[in-house]
């Protein structure tokens, strides 16, 4: 039975989650690159969005979520051949679940632009993501959301801790270590060339998290509203934690800290944002801000891994870190909604963590290959002229400013 | 005639123009350029990372004048420039062989 309200709530979530990567994730990486790339990175996320509808439609959504396999589900949707209009999935139309998800598989892998922004060839981008969206998105996406082996065992990740944080993360660590660092990293490299376009992006993704997170309930209920108030709750809390950081650490809490905190909040809430209560998502913003933070210190400064815009420190890290915590704040004693029965706090750890490792490993080896594939076929990185030029002239003959 | 080239704080440009004004200079040439002096570089930070900018922004400011009222000229630069601060900037004073109004074709200190 289709109801209106959920069905009026997810095509506003839908609306909200493609918002997320057009324009908001594309300001928020377009500002920390320099004033050569800024088109560049602008346009890898607008391309990437195009294609993965297409792909996500072609065979994306049935190797999802047609059939209940443990590893991957089956060809009966491909095209959306034989879903007839009034197909209905849950309480929703099966058009508006095609296309909610849709938008989760257009951010994932467009989350990675941030690892190789300003030297990655264009042509690369988009094989790379193509293949990684049907190897690594669509397997683990079906192993958590569409009846696979981890469903099975019960791990919790409500909107995408692993199927989106953990996969594009990690995925775009190991491709940022391939294609190595940017010419002049560490010393050298250019400073952000437009902090306030970051804050315009970090806001639009804010807002846009809210469809992202309340409507992975798929209903317009109590778990939408409450899913929506952790989301802030952790957000806001994770952006104080990096303000304060930043103000004792250097004395200057500066503003692409602030919302870079805020989207470490995001994500670390998002695998526990169906599931945890207001108190929860406080500590999940205290550690997901604090632990992130110190991730990207690590990354960059003590690994040398030039994860350029930060994407495993803030979601990569921020996404494994609140599958863990959804254990914990998920008990009904700290305010959640309750772990199912028969599973305890260590319990249903142990489920979250086999999730974690799982995914990581599947990520790393997956993405790995696919990255030799995409070397060996198109080559990874753009010549050394170009990239000291800028890829907008080189790649897509346009200036972002003319000035 | 003498050519004058200031490089100074971007924030002390309209001092400076009050300055140049109050003694009746009548026109100048102001460009937005970067450089780096004793002052070195400025040091930014994002995401916790260090980025040194090896040039400071400045502003350039040229102006050509007769030669009575050179030194005025350059104290009041001075005056309008100084914060007593690193990298309050440079005055430098050129030889000047020639000048030329365009509208009226008149030539030397007339053209000033």
């Amino acid at each position: 039975m289709i109801d209106a309200g959920d069905t009026a709530w997810l095509i506003t979530a839908t609306a909200l989650v493609l918002f997320m990567t057009l324009p908001g994730l594309a300001l928020f990486y377009g500002g920390l690159v320099r004033a050569e790339n800024v088109l560049s990175v602008l346009m890898q996320c607008f391309t990437i969005a195009c294609l993965m509808s297409v792909l996500w439609l072609i065979a994306g959504y049935s190797l999802t979520f047609s059939g209940d396999g443990p590893w991957i589900g089956d060809l009966k949707k491909v095209l959306l051949l034989g879903v007839p209009r009034d197909a209905v999935s849950g309480s929703i139309p099966e058009s508006v679940f095609f296309m909610f998800q849709m938008t989760f598989a257009i951010i994932t892998p467009a989350l990675m632009v941030g690892a190789f922004v300003e030297r990655m060839r264009f042509g690369a981008v988009v094989l790379f993501c193509s293949l990684w969206l049907f190897l690594v998105y669509v397997p683990v996406a079906h192993w958590v959301w569409g009846g696979g082996w981890l469903a099975e065992r019960g791990v919790m990740d409500f909107a995408g801790g692993l199927v989106v944080h953990l996969t594009a993360g990690v995925s775009a660590l190991l491709l940022a270590i391939v294609l190595g660092p940017r010419m002049g990293f560490p010393r050298d490299v250019r400073p952000p060339h437009a902090p306030w376009m970051t804050m315009t992006g970090a806001c639009m993704l804010w807002v846009g998290w809210f469809g992202f997170n309340a409507g992975s309930a798929l209903s317009a209920g109590a778990d939408a509203g409450m899913a929506m108030l952790v989301t802030h709750i952790s957000a806001a809390t994770a952006t104080l934690v990096w303000i304060v950081i930043e103000s004792v650490k250097f004395g200057k809490p500066s503003l692409i800290g602030a919302v870079t905190g805020a989207i470490a909040g995001l994500a670390s809430i998002t695998p526990a944002s169906g599931y945890v209560g207001p108190g929860g998502a406080l500590v999940i913003g205290l550690v997901g801000g604090a632990v992130c933070y110190l991730m990207v210190i690590v990354v960059k400064h003590r690994f040398g891994i030039d994860d350029s815009l930060d994407v495993l420190a803030v979601h990569g890290i921020g996404g494994a870190l609140g599958i863990t915590l959804t254990a914990v704040f998920a008990a009904a004693a700290l305010g959640g909604v309750g772990l199912a029965e028969g599973q305890t706090m260590g319990s249903q750890a142990i489920v979250q963590l086999t999730g974690i490792v799982a995914v990581l490993i599947w990520s790393v080896v997956v993405s790995f290959l696919i990255i030799k594939v995409v070397q060996a076929l198109l080559g990874l990185r753009v010549s050394a002229e170009v990239e000291e030029q800028g890829l907008d002239l080189n790649v897509h003959g346009e200036r972002g400013y003319n000035m | 005639m003498k050519y004058i080239i200031a490089v100074i704080q971007p924030n002390r440009l309209d001092a400076v123009r009050d300055a140049l004004s109050g003694i009746g200079v009548q026109g100048l040439t102001v460009s937005e350029v970067r450089g780096f002096g004793r002052q070195k570089g400025q040091t930014e930070i994002y995401r916790g990372a260090e980025y040194t900018m090896q040039y400071v922004p400045k502003v350039k400011l040229e102006l050509a004048v007769d030669e009575p009222i050179v030194d005025s000229v350059v104290a009041a630069i001075r005056e309008g420039a100084l914060t007593g601060r690193i990298g309050d900037g440079k005055v430098f004073v050129l030889p000047l062989e020639g000048a030329m109004r365009v509208r009226t074709g008149e030539m030397g200190a007339d053209a000033l």
